[in-house]
């Protein structure tokens, strides 16, 4: 690590030593390690795509939210743990729980029952060719540009804790992923954000511990972000204690004034149409299911992912609130200041109180630990990203579109090329987003809207039979181009280029433009539905509920196993911990 | 495992004998990661600076490095007594009518 030392250094936020570098060389040395092991496992492209379908639930599990815990994950839930207190949980325990829940019990038996590789093919299987197309091609673009803003926070992080330059850390960044990627393909991404898991966990908790030892325990900082909210002048907009500390009604998070609508926008907006676009039809996580060795295991991935993510909230937001009473340099800026420095050098912003908290509490060592496992969960978001991104361009666009009917080889040749095409264009969109931030806010506001409608012609194509492909492709178009127009329409979705007609603002705008897709797609499903020819009932089975026989859905072992290791059960202990939760805080 | 030149005429016999994962069993890697670093920080925290003023007067280094020996050490034993059996054949994916071909080589 020290021949790095050579390289022009700026200053650094943190003051790493030794004993640091070697804690983070070390977990480099691990990650490559597995690469290099799960390359002796790949021997085809389902191997390679799709880990041979073998990993047992609690990994796939585990991988399943270590796939979304990513930079956008911890940095982002931390900065609005800081801005806005605890209704952050509702990104979590509404916005997460209820949707994965639903994705194990009701929907896994449909994708890995039909044996697709992908959400994409299982579109095209339902839908055909229209539906297909816009799934898989906006899903692929989405996956680019998130592995860019991934890249781009991974290598702004290096920056500023090692003071490497930019372009040394993007491109060492880049390097290790592809490595382990272009080497065991998703059984090597699997492994690594298991293990990225528990470094996270290993950074992030005792950097909450001491953290909140150094404010007086949860009490304490229950105090201190009352006096806080209570001294902080009018003009900082800080949210009133009462909405920092309960997580109910959750104005400061929604926007919007009056607490009914604050509910109904949090519980339909994010909770219903946002959470589940996102968690039911997302290859990035649904392919760590289907990487599983049984139906059984594919329904429980998700469902035992739901148990450590319904936690993380305390390990991500709980230290951006203390940041927000114990970092100076965040105090100010939340009393309305604009201080120097932070991560990009252009002032602090509440992307930066995570850093700053583990400047100010952490010992070398621990440091280190915490150093490590940030850059793991950046690792982890970006190889899910590209992981995903490379099976949808092999199977759904190059096989299925480009060049048919080749060997099986050509196709595992084909994905590890897309690999590193993905990587250097993900570098590129690291460098551009380096310049227009704010750019690529929107187009990641963007790409969510393209998950708002899936979860709609999904939902109706898996129970209603009649649906046909031609509503398929318009139901999906039409509710994406709304949710687009009705943010236009807001105050500040697309920024300065939101029109203001409509009077709401945050988040509560992009729970609107979601619903808006939500109820288009629904009813555009419907009437066109009624007008066009539906698909033949034979060529249904495996994709419609109704056509589908129960014994298709069901593991035939998993009655034989005890409680605690049966989907349903599973599913329930986690809605009942869930509302627990949601009524102690 | 018998040679299956002489034994076994159809090779995918051979291929359903099943082993353990042995080393490449995620878990030996948490484990042996998660221990190093608790054994690190132990270190940290007994011989290095405990930077009390941070930490609020708790050696952090010392308390966090045994914790993660005792979760290194549960995640090595875990896999010692419950080893994960690989399946060496893993079920094909049946032929999708909509999906072009592949053609797989060495005919399993």
């Amino acid at each position: 690590m020290h021949a790095l030392a050579g390289l022009p250094t700026a200053d650094t936020l943190i003051d790493a030593n030794v004993v640091d570098y070697f804690i983070i060389a070390l977990y480099f040395v691990f990650v490559l390690g597995i690469g290099v092991m799960a390359r002796r496992a790949v021997s085809d492209s389902i191997d390679f795509f799709l880990s041979g379908r073998s990993l047992p639930a609690w990994v796939t599990g585990l991988a399943f939210i270590s796939a979304n815990l990513g930079a956008v994950e911890i940095m982002g839930m931390s900065a609005n743990g800081a801005e806005l207190g605890i209704s952050t949980v509702h990104y979590f325990w509404v916005g997460a729980i209820p949707a994965m829940l639903f994705l194990g019990v009701v929907m896994m038996p449909f994708y890995y029952g039909s044996k697709v590789r992908s959400v994409p093919e299982f579109m095209f299987r339902r839908f055909g060719t229209g539906a297909h197309l816009v799934n898989a091609l906006s899903f692929a673009l989405a996956q680019l540009l998130i592995a860019g803003v991934n890249l781009y926070l991974l290598g702004s992080i290096v920056h500023a804790l090692l003071g490497w330059p930019l372009w040394v850390a993007l491109l060492v960044a880049a390097a290790i992923v592809l490595s382990y990627i272009t080497l065991g393909g998703l059984s090597a991404a699997i492994y690594n954000e298991v293990l990225q898991f528990f470094v996270i966990v290993a950074a992030l908790l005792p950097l909450t511990l001491i953290g909140l030892h150094r404010v007086g325990g949860y009490q304490g900082l229950k105090d201190k972000v009352a006096e806080f909210a209570a001294s902080a002048p009018a003009s900082a907009a800080v949210p009133p204690a009462g909405q920092q500390l309960e997580s109910w009604p959750g104005q400061a998070l929604s926007g919007f004034d009056s607490p009914v609508w604050s509910i109904v926008g949090i519980v339909f907006g994010l909770g219903f149409v946002l959470s589940f676009g996102y968690w039911t039809t997302n290859f990035v996580e649904v392919q760590r299911a289907m990487a599983s060795n049984s139906i059984s295991a594919a329904r429980k991935t998700p469902i035992i992912g739901a148990f450590p993510k319904m936690f993380v909230p305390f390990i991500v937001i709980l230290p951006g609130m203390v940041a927000a009473v114990l970092v100076k340099e965040i105090a100010e800026l939340k009393a309305g200041g604009s201080p120097a420095g932070g991560a990009s050098g252009e002032g602090v912003k509440y992307n930066d109180a995570l850093l700053l908290l583990m400047r100010d509490v952490l010992p070398n060592g621990l440091l280190g630990v915490a150093i490590a496992g940030l850059l793991a969960a950046f690792m982890a978001g970006m190889a899910a990203n590209i992981s995903a991104f490379n099976t949808v361009f092999s199977y759904d666009l190059w096989q299925r579109y480009i060049r048919k009917d080749h060997s099986d080889d050509y196709y595992l040749r084909i994905g590890r090329l897309a690999t590193v095409a993905a990587t250097v264009i993900a570098i590129g969109t690291a460098v551009v987003a380096s310049s227009f931030s704010n750019v690529m806010d929107y187009l990641q506001t963007l790409f969510g809207f393209f998950n708002a409608p899936l979860f709609a012609t999904f939902i109706l194509g898996m129970f209603w039979k009649r649906m046909t492909a031609t509503a398929g492709w318009v139901g999906l178009s039409a509710g994406t181009l709304s949710a687009v127009l009705v943010a236009f329409l807001t105050e500040d979705a697309f920024g300065d280029v939101s029109l203001g007609v409509i009077p709401i603002g945050g988040q509560g705008a992009a729970f609107l433009a979601a619903s808006a897709a939500f109820v288009v797609d629904i009813v555009l499903s419907i009437v066109v539905s009624l007008l066009t020819q539906p698909k033949p009932a034979s060529e249904l089975r495996g994709l419609v509920y109704s056509e589908t026989p129960k014994e298709d859905l069901v593991d035939p072992h998993e009655s034989r196993l005890p409680w605690y290791q049966r989907t349903i059960p599973l599913a329930g202990v986690a809605l009942v911990l869930v509302i627990i939760l949601n009524l102690a805080f | 495992m018998t040679d299956p030149e002489l034994t076994a005429p159809d090779p995918d016999d051979t291929r359903l004998t099943r082993h353990t994962a042995g080393a490449f069993d995620i878990r030996n890697f948490i484990g042996a990661l998660i221990g190093i670093y608790g054994v690190v920080l132990t270190l940290m925290g007994l011989f290095g600076d405990k930077a009390y003023e941070k930490t609020g007067g708790v050696n952090a280094n010392l308390w966090a490095g045994l914790v993660m020996l005792v979760v290194g050490a549960a995640f090595m034993t875990w896999a010692r007594l419950r080893p994960i059996i690989v399946p060496d054949h893993v079920g094909r994916v049946l032929d999708d009518p909509t999906r072009p071909a592949p053609r797989r080589r060495g005919g399993h």
